[in-house]
């Protein structure tokens, strides 16, 4: 369980966020969506420590995060970034066996256990035959399944994700998210296509300008009047045997202009 | 498949075949180069000599009290200071590479051997730290290298956090700043003796080694480093990936960042101010040890200090016996065979690149 109250962060003096809160129950996908700048990747940097927030109250199954340590909270929450590789040419299987860091003290090895979890995590997200490959070599989809075995291998209840389908192709978003749905893990994913957020998350928060616009299950939250004004263009739902679908179109000059 | 360990056994089992045979060669290594040099002695000599005065055996020396002095005096604290100073500086390399995320960082990146140079500079040419006595050179380059890296260190920290890039520049002002005072230093002093040990300082050398504290506290002070980077070593590869993924795996990056500079800059002050500035050892070696074992620190940690060690100590050797009696400094050497393997890499960086 994740939970955030009235969270505020600003750099220098710009607000970012504004009294955001957001929660997600035991095995609950949830995703945070909103236009570009809209805080999405903040308030995920301030859920796992990176940022400390101005005001507010994150909690971890209710201990707050302030109070556990780097390694107490990577045990419990495993984070799947936007970030380079480095310039090491780290393998894949290295990659994923850092995942075990939280668990180990600075004096232990890897025991015969960590490598069968890292084997196991390898394997679960399909990736188990790249393990002998030098990980900045993979391709896009590659690189996003083995960080996602590295947070497997954490063992940790809680995931957070920010952008997991970047650069991938349709094929490989879907993949993706499967798999993270399917975990039963509680997540929280930062998701830029909406309609890959109506199908794989339980959940949903909008953010705009640093504010939660609205919040609730896809059904709620992907409407054409919370999302036109939000994103200042032409939403279309369409219902479908598979839930919720939605089309994107220009707005005509003269209400784009009413809008802003 | 449940029993399945990525193959990290056999991983294991090569690595240390690996480290066995380095410290066999690292063995053999001291027991030769104490024996090569202007005055040629046998490594069963070597041996015994040394096994004499360790462990009392053989009781009666069959060699005589020149080749005594020269083994044990002279030759052996060399030998030895060399390869602590190698092992040091190679895995100092190791460190720093992976703290600032640059493959072409070495331990001076720290502007550490400008400090040091400046520190033995001023006790060259105007007798500071004369109150440490016969140790007041060492002391005044130790003094002078902790000072160069706490100011890189603290330009380096503003608002609270160190980065890559600011820890790359501010190295960078500093070391350029010392030296430009330790030419001033030499310039204002008007003594040509002077300017040449400052030279000589600049480019290293192994010759001031002998049984005393100083070199005793080197060796206490790179075994503590190597082990403590042997620890650390999934933080280097957490670090070294990035500072979001480090935070994000347990290992707060400024936090870790504050420990690895204290260790690293108070390992490089000492062997700095123990050989001078011996160049391209913490450059080159890392990446050698990288292309035999990979590049996760566990195996690289070790691999570095040991080939660091061998190849320092043949360095030496050659810097002692090429212009007999003449001695080269040791920095020719290094440089010599490391701008040529640093021209390679550059080259595969840029095939990699395009």
């Amino acid at each position: 369980m994740i939970t955030a109250e009235d969270v505020s962060f600003a750099y220098a003096d710009t607000l970012v966020l504004d009294g955001v809160g957001v929660a997600a129950g035991p095995g609950h996908v949830i995703g945070l969506i909103g236009p570009n700048g809209s805080g999405k990747t903040t308030l995920l940097r301030t859920l796992y420590g990176a940022l400390s927030p101005r005001a507010g109250w994150i909690s971890l199954d209710d201990a707050p995060v302030s109070e556990l340590g780097a390694r107490e909270l990577a045990r419990r929450m495993a984070v799947v970034v936007q970030e380079g590789s480095g310039e090491l040419p780290l393998t894949v299987s290295e990659t994923v066996l850092l995942g075990r860091t939280p668990h180990l003290t600075a004096f232990q090895r890897h025991s015969r256990d960590d490598f069968r979890i890292a084997a196991a995590a390898l394997s679960r997200v399909g990736a188990r035959h790249l393990a002998d490959r030098v990980f900045s070599g993979l391709s896009g989809g590659e690189k996003q399944r083995v960080l996602i075995a590295r947070a497997l291998a954490q063992q940790a209840d809680h995931l957070l994700l920010d952008e997991p389908t970047n650069h991938l192709d349709i094929r490989y978003q879907h993949e993706v998210l499967q798999l993270v749905s399917q975990l039963g893990v509680t997540t929280i994913l930062v998701l830029h296509d909406l309609n890959l957020a109506a199908r794989y998350c339980h959940q949903l928060v909008l953010l705009d300008g640093g504010r939660v616009a609205a919040a609730g299950t896809p059904d709620d939250v992907l409407h054409p009047d919370v999302l036109e004004p939000v994103y200042r263009i032409g939403v279309q739902r369409i219902g479908t045997d598979d839930g919720v679908q939605l089309l994107f179109h220009p707005l005509p000059p003269s209400s784009a202009a009413e809008s802003s | 498949m449940a029993d399945d360990d990525l193959g990290q056994a056999g991983k294991r089992r090569r690595s240390a075949l690996w480290l066995s045979g380095l410290s066999g060669a690292l063995l053999i290594t001291l027991v030769l180069a104490v024996g090569l040099g202007a005055v040629a002695i046998s490594p069963a000599t070597v041996a015994q000599v040394v096994t004499h005065h360790v462990a009392g055996w053989p009781a009666t020396p069959t060699w005589d009290r020149a080749q005594d002095a020269i083994v044990w005096q002279v030759r052996l604290p060399r030998v030895l200071l060399g390869a602590l100073v190698g092992a040091a500086l190679a895995v100092c390399g190791v460190a720093l590479q992976a703290m600032v995320r640059n493959l072409l960082a070495d331990p001076y990146l720290l502007g550490v051997t400008s400090g040091a140079s400046t520190g033995a500079a001023a006790a060259i040419l105007f007798g500071l730290g004369a109150g440490f006595g016969e140790n007041a050179l060492s002391a005044s380059a130790f003094l002078g290298a902790l000072a160069a890296s706490i100011v890189v260190f603290v330009v380096a920290r503003a608002g609270g956090r160190i980065t890559s890039l600011r820890l790359l520049m501010a190295g960078v002002a500093v070391g350029y700043a010392l030296y430009a005072a330790t030419s001033f230093l030499i310039f204002a002093s008007d003594s040509a003796e002077g300017a040449r040990s400052v030279l000589f300082w600049l480019l290293g050398s192994l010759s001031l080694a002998r049984w005393s504290w100083p070199l005793a506290i080197v060796v206490v002070i790179v075994c503590v480093t190597i082990a403590a980077l042997m620890t650390w070593n999934r933080h280097l590869d957490a670090l070294a990936i990035g500072d979001e993924t480090a935070l994000t795996l347990g290992v707060p990056p400024t936090r870790f960042r504050v420990q690895l500079l204290i260790v690293v800059s108070l390992c490089v002050g000492a062997v700095v101010a123990a050989a001078g500035g011996i160049g391209f050892v913490g450059l080159v070696i890392p990446h050698v040890a990288r292309r035999f074992v990979g590049a996760a620190h566990a195996r690289v940690v070790p691999v570095a200090a040991l080939i660091g060690a061998i190849f320092l100590v043949w360095a030496d050797v050659a810097a002692r016996v090429v212009l007999v009696p003449q001695e080269l400094p040791i920095g020719i050497i290094t440089a010599l065979i490391g701008a040529p393997f640093l021209l390679v890499l550059v080259r595969r960086f840029h095939a990699n690149s395009t």
